[in-house]
């Protein structure tokens, strides 16, 4: 039973040093899916089933999802996905392999009820709750404000591209105009800017929405800090 | 039925930790660094979940929830940040960084 724990570190292991060693960032995105399944796998298997969803909720959902965007955003691939060479199957082939191993251990063990083979015994969402709002209620309160600050700079940042996005295009109208370039916010001073300034604004705000969505993903981790914050914000506004 | 030792695990989360080191230590792209941060922070929490497990108490499933936010809030910040820089250098490469003043 404990084969279940050594293959799944095993594979963490080759899927990690696969990621750091591809090329092509989505190709590395592959094996890092994969890399953050396999530590969820040894997670359950260290009788920690909880923190093993929240590791493929979180991780390979959320978090994952955010370097997507991102990479998608900055074309990285576009070279690649013109020759047909991102989604190419041999692409496909390393990680959904190593994710096949994965999913059929993960049945196996289920199936058994093989777990905490490492650990004393099982510890159940419960008793982390418990302990989550008990002794660490503190911890919770700085992870909520680090959750925000982090919402606020993700903000603050897109803010500032969109601005210096403006700026570079109204020195450029400048130069080819030879004139200050008036109410250049309006986009209509040359059809390749307006469909550039189109392009990044609503990439803009995939990203806001993404990083929101991330914020909120490991925010529903905490679920029974929502009543203190309201009646406090409540509070505030009336 | 015989138990996986303890050390183990605890292996395990080294090595992660040290492939995730040598990623940010030889990639020069941007993206691939904060990729293996989020390695490095995935092991630490590993490593802390192994320990928690080791006496059976959620004390290590706790500070992995904690990690687990602090991981969420520097990503979306990071690529923030990566955007920003690929606009502002027109490339991922982080040696493009030195040519910053100020």
């Amino acid at each position: 039973v404990t084969v279940v724990f050594y293959i799944a570190g095993a594979i963490a292991l080759i899927s990690t040093l696969l990621v750091i060693t591809r090329r092509n960032t989505l190709h590395a995105l592959l094996y890092l899916v994969v890399s953050l399944l396999a530590v969820a796998v040894v997670f359950y298997t260290l009788g920690a089933p909880f923190v093993a969803a929240l590791e493929v909720i979180v991780y390979a959902g959320a978090i994952i999802v955010l370097f997507l965007f991102t990479v998608m955003l900055l074309n990285i691939g576009r070279d690649d996905a013109e020759r047909g060479g991102a989604l190419r199957a041999s692409a496909w082939i390393g990680p959904g392999l190593l994710a096949a191993v994965l999913l059929a251990e993960l049945a196996w063990a289920i199936s058994t009820g093989a777990t905490a083979q490492v650990g004393a015994r099982v510890v159940e969402p419960r008793e982390v709750g418990v302990a989550l709002y008990g002794p660490y209620a503190i911890g919770v309160e700085l992870a909520s404000t680090l959750l925000l600050a982090a919402l606020i700079g993700a903000r603050h940042l897109g803010q500032r591209q969109r601005e210096l996005d403006t700026g570079l295009r109204q020195t450029a109208a400048g130069e080819a105009i030879g004139g200050p370039a008036g109410g250049s916010d309006s986009d209509g001073v040359d059809s390749a800017a307006g469909s550039d300034k189109a392009a990044t604004s609503a990439a803009e705000t995939e990203a806001a929405a993404a990083s929101s969505a991330a914020a909120t993903a490991s925010a529903t981790v905490v679920p029974a800090a929502e009543p203190h914050d309201t009646r406090f914000w409540r509070k505030d506004d009336d | 039925m015989a138990h996986v030792p303890f050390e183990y695990g605890l292996y395990l989360a080294a090595a992660l930790f040290l492939i995730g080191l040598v990623g940010v230590l030889v990639r020069r792209n941007l993206i691939f660094v904060l990729a293996s941060i989020e390695i490095m922070l995935n092991a630490a929490g590993l490593g802390f979940v192994v320990a928690g497990s080791r006496w059976g108490s959620p004390d290590g499933q706790v500070m992995f929830i904690f990690i687990l936010s602090m991981a969420a809030a520097e990503v979306a910040v990071g690529l923030a940040l990566a955007l920003l820089y690929r606009r502002a250098f027109g490339s991922l490469d982080i040696d493009e960084a030195s040519r910053m003043r100020g």
